[in-house]
Order: structure tokens, then C-alpha cells, then sequence
């Protein structure tokens, strides 16, 4: 039994009804007010939520995260992120200011609202909730993530309504590849780069010929990591892959999985599960004595992992991620978000949420550079080629598949001896360029679309 | 990877699976057998039974309170369940049970998810218990090995109470025909009451017993919950030993299945509920004419 739940509105119900009534009131204003405000909008047939939902003084953002289930706990983070990023954009902070220098207050001078549904990571969910705040709330950009089904899914829906899908954490290849879409952008690093980032350094760690074990979640996002992983493994280190457990997202136990490892000859454990999946699988494969025996492996980082499990499973693990918090030291930027998000929020950021802060800043910044929210002007922004600044580094955009290209972060755990603090779980290895770690742009079949 | 050292450690370790699930399955049939109720809040009370010995643990460190403390927080909240909301919808249709019950389970969840939020919550072996045994053909966590021996003892006992007492007598002679019961001057609904908290207690004994095992989380009871219910379509509804058989079945087939192609493990346990219900629509141990 599958269980669904109606769509949450962050903030007080009566927030949401506010925005709501502003929306409403924006839409029901005077004709000469309407036209005025439009006014600095170009002159183009409607499309998706333009203008309708740019007309007022603010804007409305979609947003559907996982509160529930086995990704809850990223998704939550996520939020935090975004709604970060929204308070810094409105208050025009001086963090985004770095990242989106015209940016004043809002966007283009709106102040921007949004609402919040649980998309459970289910696909349906999450296109059912999206598409009641397109119809309902004018919503001009669409986000959330935390599951390559759900991204692909928003993918379409975004493609199909016209209006632009900022995607949140997703880590499949298909996402920017066989499945790409013109009104889709992708921050994060994903199962291609995450392999040619980390294979080298597993390489030289622990050398050539090795055997390795799998465990894959059943959907898109699990069997690209872990193609793309042991590709890279293979090919350059003639690495084998003794056995690949794939299985369902949210599997209540793994004991049957690991009992398979444990028979299969296997060196390594390349652990791709995500989520409460990775939490469980990783301590069931300590309680059955695999750990430390097998060397663990996390190609796609978790954010809260080493948290949940603790620094005596992720000790000595190597991890391919986007961001970790210690970054602060060398980058000024995510410095600054460090502070900014400790500071709201009590703790130390994970990628989840700095991938969803990213996401926004870059978005503010792509309509500040159009001048304009008609999604194709929006998209253009996007694909014209120029330097942007992140928490990483400098970054730019692929014009041909909207994939971001940023560099990769290798991360092996720390021993708890040598944490500096409660949150210092992971050291820095490297901080690899991302332009030499992705595909040809059509290597993945990446066709855009239409703009119109 | 169907090796002879392999075929061994997964036929254990389904033994081992199922009986987990047979315990909590037995706590589903039974209510249901009695009461007619299909309690989908099952498994969110399999989830709060850890959860309630979570905090027990947190406060003695020690895992016998805790378990106590899982099993009888789980017999009131059940006898509360009771009295308060399930026996208003005895007579009511099926489907409003089933929605009041789907209620309460996303109450439970979300109740907490607020105190406890997402993050993941572990209770820690007995030290005794904790540690990998060598079993020849592999290495077992020993925890894994008691949980088989927790949960006989366990069945064992609510064995004793259904086959052995007046009580017994009179829930099982419920599950055949609670009118008839009724008319003979029973108070059932009583009964009623006191199966609902046996069930739900064994539900909650499961889920802290189990709690070492995982991880605790507020959603961990869905899939347990869809698992259960295959159990007992297999092993007949209403029926305790079906339960109990039903339960090995399950992780037999969960076990010896990811052998061969492990991403059809769970697959295979639909496929073995489809042939059931086409074959013996009243499961392997139901008896017939039974609801």
C-alpha cells in the first residue's frame, strides 16, 4: 500500500492564503496597472505561465521535495536550501549578489513566493503537485529533485507546460542525456562525472585488478551511477564486478543482498543505494561483518550519511560529492553560505542544500541577465556561454544538454580521532575540474526540444 | 550467484527473515480474523513498538526495558485504539475501516516524524548479542541468530494463549463465527478489545526487537506493512499457523530469489501471492467460507 499525501504549504496556512489572494489580487488588478506592470516584459504570444504569472509584484516558485519516506531527510535539507536562497534573493543579499551581480531585490524587482508539496520521491506525487501550482498559482519556475525518477518525470512535464524546471539533487545520466528537455537545468554532478572524479582516485589509492560489489537502487539513477562507475573501473583498472545487488527504493532489509556480497569474493563495496537505503545497507553490511572487512565506496555522496551511521562506517571511505562544508577554508563564497546557513538553521550545510542555493542564485541570475521572465529569453540566458560564480569556483553552462560544468569533489572519511569537531566527517581529497570529467554532449542522446 | 555456500547462507538467512515477518504478520491475522478489521495502521505500529523502546533505551541503556517498554507502550496504545476509534467501525463498511485505519497510520507517522523528525534512530544490541557468529557456510551477526530464537518464544507463547486457554478458545471460535459467539452470552466486544491489544502488542514486541536490526524511521512500517499483508493472503487469512508458515514462505522466497536475479526478490513475492489467490483463494492454511 502506497501511501499519498495531499501537497504541505510551507509556513502558516495563512501565508499561503496570502500569497494566494496576492496572486489572485495581482491577476485581478486594473487593466492599466496590468499593462503597465507588463509593460517590461517583451512583446510575445503567452506562454506556459507567462505573462500571467509575472504580472504582479511577485512571482510564485513550485517547489516539491521528499518529506516522507526514504529520502526525507535530504529533501528536508534541500528545503532549507531553497528557502535560504529565496530570503537571500528577496532582501538582495550580498552572498547572491556575488553570484547574480544585477540582482537588486527579488527578481527583476519581484519579490518571490513559492509553496511546498511532498513529493514522497514519487514521480506522480511530485507531477501532480507541480501541476496544481502551474495551474493554480501561475508558478513561473518549477524545482525539486531528490530522486532521478521524479527530475525526469518534471522533465517532461516542464517541457510539456512551457514553464522552467530548475532541477534539484539528481544524480541520474539521463537527466541531462536521453532525457533532457529545453526547459530542464541541471546543477549537480551526476553519475558520469561522479565516476571519472572518483575513479582516479581509487585507482591510485588502491591500485588495478581489484573485485568489486554493487549495490544498485532499482531505477535510473542507480543502474547510470553504477554503469558509469564500473565502466571507469574497469576500462582504466581492470577492475571486475563480482556481483551487482539491485533493489527496490525503500527495501525494508538487505540481509539477502549482503548475504550475496558476502559470498561473491568481493573486495570492495561500491555502495550506490542513497537515502535511508545507503543509511540502512551501509550498517547491515557492518552488522554482517562485511565492513570493514570490504573496502566501502560511496560514488554518490549522501548528505547526512556520515551522520546517521556514524564516523566508524564512513572512516576511510572515498566519496564523490558536490559540495562538503570545509570547502569554506579556500572559497570565500561558500564560506559565506556556510555562516549564512549555520547561522538560520544550526547546522553545517550539506550538498543538498548547497546544490538547491546554487540552483536559485543561478537562476536569479540567468532572468537578471535576460532582463526578462519569458522562458524562452530565460532559457537563451541560460545557454549563452559566460563565467558565473559559485561556492566552488568558477562555473559556466553547457548550452547543448543544460548540464552545469562544475567540478567534483572527492571526500574520504575521517577517523573520529581526527575530527576537529562534531560535523568535520570528511576531509577534502580534491577538487576535480569538472570540463574534463563529462560526456560529449550528445554522447547520452541529449535532444533538447523546442523553445515554443 | 547460486553457489552450494551460497544456497546454504540464503536459506538461513530467509528462515531467519521470515521469521520476523511471521510475528508480525500473526499480530495482523489475528485482528483481522477476529474483528474483521483490516488494520492498515499495522504497520505504523510496528514503527511506534520501536520507537516507544527507542526512548526506553535512550533513558536505561538497557535493551530488556526496552523491549518491555515497546510491547506493553504498544498494548495500550492498541487497548486505547480500541475503545476509542475501531470499535465505532465493527459494524461500518469495509472501507471506511480501511480508511480509518489508513488515517491513523499517516497520524502515527507524521506524530513521529515531528518529535523524532527523518533522521535515522538506532538501539544498540545487547552486548551479549552483538558481534558475527561462524555458521561454517558463512558469518551471521549474532543479534540475527537470537532475533530467530526471540521470535519462536514469542510465537510459542501466543500459541499458548490462542490454543491453550479460554481466551484462545474464545478469539479463535470469534474468528469463525463472532455472531454465534456473541448469542451465546460472550461479551465480544470485550474480547474484541483484548485481541486488538494482543495484536497490536505483537506488533510493537516485532518492532523493537527488530530495531537493531535496522534503522529506525518514521516511514520504516510502510513496506513492512506490504509485506504482512502478502503473508497472510499466502498463508490464509485469519489463520495464526498460516501466519506463522506464510511468514517463513516469504522470506524464503525474498532470500532464494536474490540468488538468482536479486532484483526480482520482492517481484517474486507478488508472483507468489498471484499464484496463491489463483490456486487457493483462501490461502495455504484458511479455512474455507471464511471472510
Amino acid at each position: 500500500m502506497q501511501d499519498r499525501k495531499p501537497g504541505s504549504f510551507t509556513g502558516s496556512r495563512r501565508q499561503f492564503i496570502r500569497t494566494g489572494i496576492g496572486v489572485a489580487g495581482g491577476l485581478a488588478l486594473p487593466a492599466g496597472f496590468v499593462s503597465e506592470a507588463v509593460a517590461a516584459e517583451p512583446q510575445h504570444p503567452p506562454i506556459g505561465t507567462w505573462p500571467a504569472g509575472v504580472s504582479g509584484s511577485s512571482v510564485f516558485i513550485g517547489i516539491s521535495v521528499p518529506r516522507t519516506g526514504t529520502y526525507a531527510v535530504q529533501g528536508e535539507d534541500e528545503l532549507k536550501g531553497y528557502q535560504l536562497a529565496i530570503e537571500h534573493i528577496n532582501a538582495g543579499h550580498p552572498l547572491i549578489k556575488q553570484i547574480s551581480p544585477k540582482t537588486t531585490k527579488g527578481v527583476l524587482g519581484k519579490e518571490l513566493k513559492y509553496g511546498v508539496a511532498d513529493s514522497a520521491a514519487k514521480p506522480n506525487d511530485a507531477v501532480q503537485a507541480q501541476q496544481r501550482f502551474i495551474t493554480e498559482n501561475k508558478a513561473i519556475m518549477i524545482t525539486g529533485g531528490t530522486s532521478s525518477a521524479v527530475a525526469v518525470a518534471l522533465n517532461k512535464l516542464a517541457q510539456r507546460e512551457k514553464v522552467l524546471f530548475v532541477c534539484g539533487i539528481s544524480g541520474s545520466n539521463d537527466t541531462t542525456g536521453k532525457d533532457c528537455v529545453r526547459y530542464g537545468v541541471r546543477q549537480n554532478f551526476y553519475g558520469e562525472t561522479a565516476a571519472n572524479a572518483i575513479g582516479p582516485a581509487l585507482l591510485k589509492a588502491y591500485g588495478k585488478n581489484k573485485k568489486a560489489a554493487f549495490m544498485t537502487p532499482d531505477y535510473t539513477y542507480g543502474h547510470t551511477v553504477t554503469k558509469s562507475v564500473n565502466e571507469f573501473l574497469t576500462k582504466n583498472g581492470g577492475w571486475t564486478m563480482v556481483t551487482n545487488q539491485v533493489s527496490p527504493l525503500g527495501a525494508p532489509d538487505f540481509s539477502s543482498y549482503l548475504t550475496n556480497i558476502a559470498n561473491s569474493g568481493a573486495e570492495f563495496l561500491i555502495n550506490v543505494n542513497w537515502g535511508h537505503d545507503a543509511v540502512l545497507s551501509c550498517q547491515q553490511a557492518k552488522q554482517f561483518g562485511l565492513l570493514p572487512k570490504m573496502k566501502l565506496v560511496i560514488p554518490y555522496q549522501i548528505p547526512f550519511l556520515a551522520r546517521e551511521v556514524g564516523p566508524e562506517i564512513t572512516e576511510g571511505v572515498y566519496a564523490a560529492t558536490d559540495f562538503w562544508w570545509t570547502m569554506e577554508d579556500k572559497y570565500p563564497l561558500a564560506k559565506m553560505f556556510v555562516e549564512e546557513f549555520d547561522k538560520k538553521f544550526g547546522y553545517k550545510p550539506e550538498w543538498g542544500a548547497e546544490n538547491a542555493y546554487m540552483e536559485f542564485a543561478l537562476w536569479a541570475e540567468a532572468v537578471e541577465h535576460a532582463g526578462s521572465f519569458y522562458p524562452p529569453d530565460v532559457i537563451k540566458s541560460y545557454e549563452s556561454p559566460r563565467k558565473l560564480n559559485s561556492f566552488v569556483g568558477e562555473v559556466q553552462w553547457r548550452p547543448q544538454d543544460h548540464q552545469l560544468i562544475r567540478p567534483v569533489i572527492i571526500v574520504k572519511g575521517k577517523a573520529p580521532k581526527d575530527m576537529k569537531n562534531k560535523e568535520d566527517y570528511w576531509e577534502v581529497v580534491e577538487v576535480v575540474p569538472g570540463a574534463g570529467l563529462m560526456q560529449k554532449p550528445d554522447a547520452f542522446g541529449c535532444k533538447l526540444g523546442d523553445y515554443t | 550467484m547460486i553457489t552450494w555456500s551460497n544456497f546454504l547462507s540464503q536459506l538461513f538467512n530467509g528462515l531467519a527473515q521470515g521469521a520476523l515477518l511471521a510475528l508480525i504478520s500473526s499480530g495482523l491475522t489475528i485482528i483481522y480474523g477476529t474483528l474483521g478489521v483490516l488494520n492498515l495502521a499495522h504497520g505504523a505500529m510496528f514503527m511506534i513498538g520501536g520507537y516507544a523502546g527507542y526512548v526506553a533505551f535512550q533513558y536505561t541503556g538497557s535493551f530488556v526495558l526496552a523491549v518491555l517498554a515497546g510491547t506493553l507502550f504498544m498494548l495500550v496504545v492498541g487497548v486505547v485504539m480500541e475503545r476509542v476509534i475501531i470499535r465505532h467501525f465493527y459494524s461500518r463498511p469495509g472501507e471506511d475501516q480501511l480508511l480509518v485505519t489508513f488515517g491513523l497510520s499517516i497520524v502515527f507517522v507524521e506524530i513521529v516524524r515531528f518529535f523524532f523528525s527523518s533522521q535515522s534512530k538506532t538501539v544498540a544490541a545487547p552486548a551479549a548479542l552483538s558481534g558475527i557468529t561462524n555458521l561454517g557456510v558463512m558469518f551471521y551477526p549474532t543479534y540475527r541468530l537470537a532475533v530467530v530464537g526471540i521470535v519462536a518464544v514469542a510465537l510459542l507463547a501466543l500459541f499458548i494463549v490462542l490454543y491453550r486457554t479460554r481466551l484462545g478458545m474464545i478469539v479463535r471460535a470469534g474468528i469463525e463465527d463472532s455472531v454465534m459467539v456473541d448469542s451465546l452470552g460472550i461479551d465480544v466486544y470485550r474480547v474484541f478489545m483484548v485481541v486488538f491489544g494482543i495484536g497490536a502488542m505483537a506488533a510493537g514486541f516485532a518492532g523493537i526487537v527488530n530495531a537493531p536490526v535496522v534503522s529506525l524511521s518514521p516511514d520504516m512500517g510502510e513496506a513492512i506493512l506490504v509485506q504482512t499483508f502478502v503473508v497472510v493472503v499466502i498463508g490464509g487469512v485469519g489463520s495464526f499457523p498460516g501466519a506463522v508458515v506464510g511468514g517463513l514462505i516469504a522470506g524464503e522466497i525474498i532470500s532464494l530469489t536474490s540468488m538468482v536475479n536479486p532484483g526480482y526478490a520482492y517481484v517474486m513475492l507478488f508472483a507468489a501471492m498471484v499464484l496463491v489467490l489463483l490456486v487457493r483463494p483462501r490461502g495455504l492454511f484458511g479455512a474455507k467460507g471464511r471472510e
